[in-house]
């Protein structure tokens, strides 16, 4: 049984065409998320996965040249960038910049106030930042230190998740964010993304390798090839996908 | 470690600024009614000046021969071939009031200050400062200081924080031996004006081994139109002491142009330290044409702390020559220029002495048209071996009608030198900015937080009250909400 406002999806892409600097990449891309549910979105390097996050969460590279998406019913293409994130989209980044000279402390406060509209309390503010740094195993030197600068790739990604549990999006787009961790870094990741699950959001994975899927299950899978979802499937297309490859799937959509 | 999150380090000076929409002429804009003047010269300059200003002040005879010497010096020169040859052609210097005395009593306390002028500092907030933080404070407002005060602890320590022209009344023989003996009025067309027609500044003492722990503060103030204010100050730290000393500015928005033209001379004795800190922002209708300079003596050590945010155009280049052994220079410097504007600030080191080192940072910003230039001159002489030079300039574009450049010289006569030196341009970057706005920032607040990060290695140089003064001031630069 599901009441009706459950069944407005978080995210609905239609036939979604994006060029970068004159080239089309996503060829006809359509997606459908629930609140509540988890998509994994695999495929090989260069199938246009980052171009998808890039274009949901609004960059100005990205050029939509066709096509829909909705977020939660509203015309999300229509929102500058701020404001699909203060509407609760996130995009944790696979490469997220150096911000010289920013402290992370700063930082943080400032798109927490910036998302939910109001400064936050240090009473409460210290406390959930707390509890997030060590859920994430992060030490607290962490905040006086300049966002990304001279971070490596396992403290950047672990700031990206900690930053996803701090603005609670409704819907958060995770961009490879498995990708170059060790198997202890990528538990906690893991650990992060699952205390973010709830029934109204919902969470698009996109990854290369399934043994993050070891971790946080999805409830549907879909293969990205050549800008198109070519196969969509439950958790056990991932498992075929690490035993056989890409190539199966490629050989189907021929 | 729990408080390393603590409130005190979570807020940071760009967050407490946060909604502060003041602009300069409601902050710093306002001008008072000159009509309850003490005295105001007529506009121009003649030895009939320098005599007037000269008697006025009662001065020595020595002190006046100087003065008339340095006018002649001033005539003879021709103006600087760099910086702006534009706008220096503009300066009508027969159209400035060189001595302006809204008063003729200097007060000790806030309540004799005269009404009209303590509520120019109440609104600047120069008197709680000094109830908050400082240890001592001048106020200049035209061409006199009007106020002086110090701790009287220091004061017993035989700490000397005075006006200038007091200093050469009450210490003639100290300022004798020191005036012009870093900075010559021959060295350059404005620090013989200065010399010629100076008035006010500080003078400060700091006997040996006294470390004055928290800063000495002066604030400079111009009232009139088409003013000059030609502050002069003279700054020893004697062997083993050490002192912080502060300067603001400001003045009212006006159609025509004023001119600032100060001398600073710092003598830091061995083992001395000095810190001399600035935060320029004058309005955008005032030439600031200034000269700084150190002598740092054995194993003393000298830092310029200096920022450039106002003036129509400033040119000012804190100079430190290490003649000790194992003296250090250290210039740490930001100027922002917006729209009108051009900054053109540097730094000059040179290494007279064995093991000296020195580090210049320059951070420049520049906006809407401004035009911000790192003029800079290090310079190792033959036989101070094992000379360390460190010398960063950062400049940030942000956008594609302003304009930064770079003019380092470096002039090396000794073999056994270490020398590093970076430049750097950057525009705020696309990434930078889609990072931020993706976490819910607007743009400005995004070019904000870049802006802010950028001069954080010099803002964090700064007390506490200053960094968050500085960083509002950006941001309404930022928000383009300065007159």
């Amino acid at each position: 049984m599901t009441t009706p406002i459950l069944e407005v999806p978080i995210l609905d892409v239609k036939d979604l065409h994006v060029c970068v600097e004159g080239k089309e990449i996503l060829k006809g891309v359509s997606l459908t998320v629930l609140p509540g549910e988890i998509h994994a979105l695999m495929g090989r390097n260069g199938s246009g996965k980052s171009t998808l996050s890039a274009t949901l969460m609004g960059h100005p590279r990205y050029q939509v040249t066709s096509g829909t998406v909705r977020y939660l019913g509203e015309d999300l293409l229509a929102l500058p960038v701020h404001e699909r994130a203060r509407k609760g989209v996130f995009l944790c980044f696979q490469y997220p910049h150096a911000l010289p000279g920013v402290g992370v402390s700063n930082f943080l406060r400032q798109s927490v106030k910036a998302v939910r509209g109001d400064a936050v309390p240090s009473k409460e503010f210290r406390p959930l930042v707390k509890k997030h740094l060590a859920t994430m195993s992060i030490p607290e030197t962490f905040m006086t230190r300049y966002v990304n600068d001279g971070f490596s790739g396992g403290e950047k990604k672990r700031l990206e998740i900690l930053q996803m549990l701090l603005l609670e999006p409704k819907l958060a787009i995770l961009d490879e964010t498995d990708s170059g961790l060790d198997i202890d870094a990528l538990k906690i990741v893991a650990a992060g993304i699952n205390l973010l699950r709830r029934p109204d959001r919902a969470q698009l994975l996109i990854t290369h390798y399934q043994r993050i899927l070891d971790f946080v299950t999805p409830h549907q899978v879909h293969v990205l090839m050549n800008g198109r979802i070519v196969k969509s499937g439950g958790p056990e297309l991932a498992k075929e996908l690490e035993e056989r490859g890409y190539d199966f799937v490629e050989k189907e959509a021929a | 470690m729990s408080d390393t999150i603590a409130e005190k380090k979570v807020q940071t000076p760009t967050e407490r600024t946060q909604g502060i929409g003041d602009d300069y002429e409601t902050r710093f804009g306002f001008h008072d009614d000159e009509s309850a003047y003490d005295f105001k010269s007529k506009k121009g300059l003649d030895h009939e000046i320098v005599e007037m200003i000269s008697r006025y002040k009662k001065e020595p005879a020595w002190m006046r021969e100087i003065r008339h010497a340095s006018l002649d010096v001033f005539r003879s020169k021709p103006m600087p071939t760099w910086g702006s040859t534009k706008l220096l052609s503009e300066i009508d210097f027969e159209n400035i009031h060189y001595y302006v005395r809204a008063s003729e009593r200097q007060s000790t306390n806030w309540e004799d200050v005269p009404p009209q002028v303590k509520a120019t500092f109440e609104k600047l907030g120069i008197p709680e400062a000094e109830r908050k933080f400082l240890a001592g404070v001048t106020a200049q407002y035209e061409s006199e200081v009007v106020y002086h005060s110090i701790r009287e602890d220091l004061e017993k320590l035989g700490v000397i924080f005075t006006d200038m022209d007091t200093g050469l009344r009450e210490y003639e023989s100290v300022v004798r031996k020191h005036f012009a003996s870093v900075i010559p009025p021959e060295d350059n067309k404005f620090a013989a004006l200065n010399t010629a027609v100076w008035s006010g500044g500080s003078f400060v003492y700091v006997p040996k081994g006294v470390k004055v722990e928290i800063p000495l503060q002066a604030y400079f103030r111009i009232n009139t139109e088409n003013m000059g204010q030609f502050e002069r100050t003279l700054i020893i730290a004697d062997e083993g002491s050490s002192v912080h000393y502060i300067e603001g500015c400001t003045a009212p928005t006006y159609s025509s142009d004023s001119l600032h033209s100060a001398v600073v001379e710092l003598i830091a004795m061995e083992g001395a330290k000095i810190r001399y800190t600035t935060i320029q922002n004058w309005s955008k209708n005032v030439y600031n044409l200034v000269t700084k300079r150190a002598v740092a003596h054995r194993n003393s050590r000298v830092e310029w702390i200096d920022g450039n945010l106002g003036s129509k155009l400033t040119m000012k280049y804190p100079a430190v020559y290490l003649v000790g052994e194992g003296a250090h220079a250290e210039i740490l410097s930001v100027a922002f220029s917006g729209s009108g504007q051009h900054q053109d600030a540097g730094s000059k080191v040179i290494h007279a002495a064995p093991n000296t080192t020195s580090v210049i940072t320059s951070k420049s910003i520049s906006k809407d048209g401004g035009r911000g230039s790192y003029r800079g001159l290090v310079k190792v002489h033959d036989g101070a071996t094992g000379a360390k030079v460190s010398v960063k300039c950062d400049a940030l574009i942000l956008d594609d009608h302003s304009r930064s450049d770079t003019y380092p010289t470096m002039e090396v006569d000794e073999n056994r030198v270490s020398i590093e030196h970076e430049a750097t341009v950057s525009k705020v970057g696309e990434e930078q900015l889609f990072y931020l706005m993706s976490r819910g920032l607007t743009q400005q607040e995004a070019t904000l937080l870049i802006v802010n990060g950028f001069i954080e290695p010099f803002t964090k140089e700064l007390p506490m009250e200053y960094a968050v003064e500085l960083n509002r001031l950006i941001q309404l630069e930022m928000e383009g909400a300065v007159g």
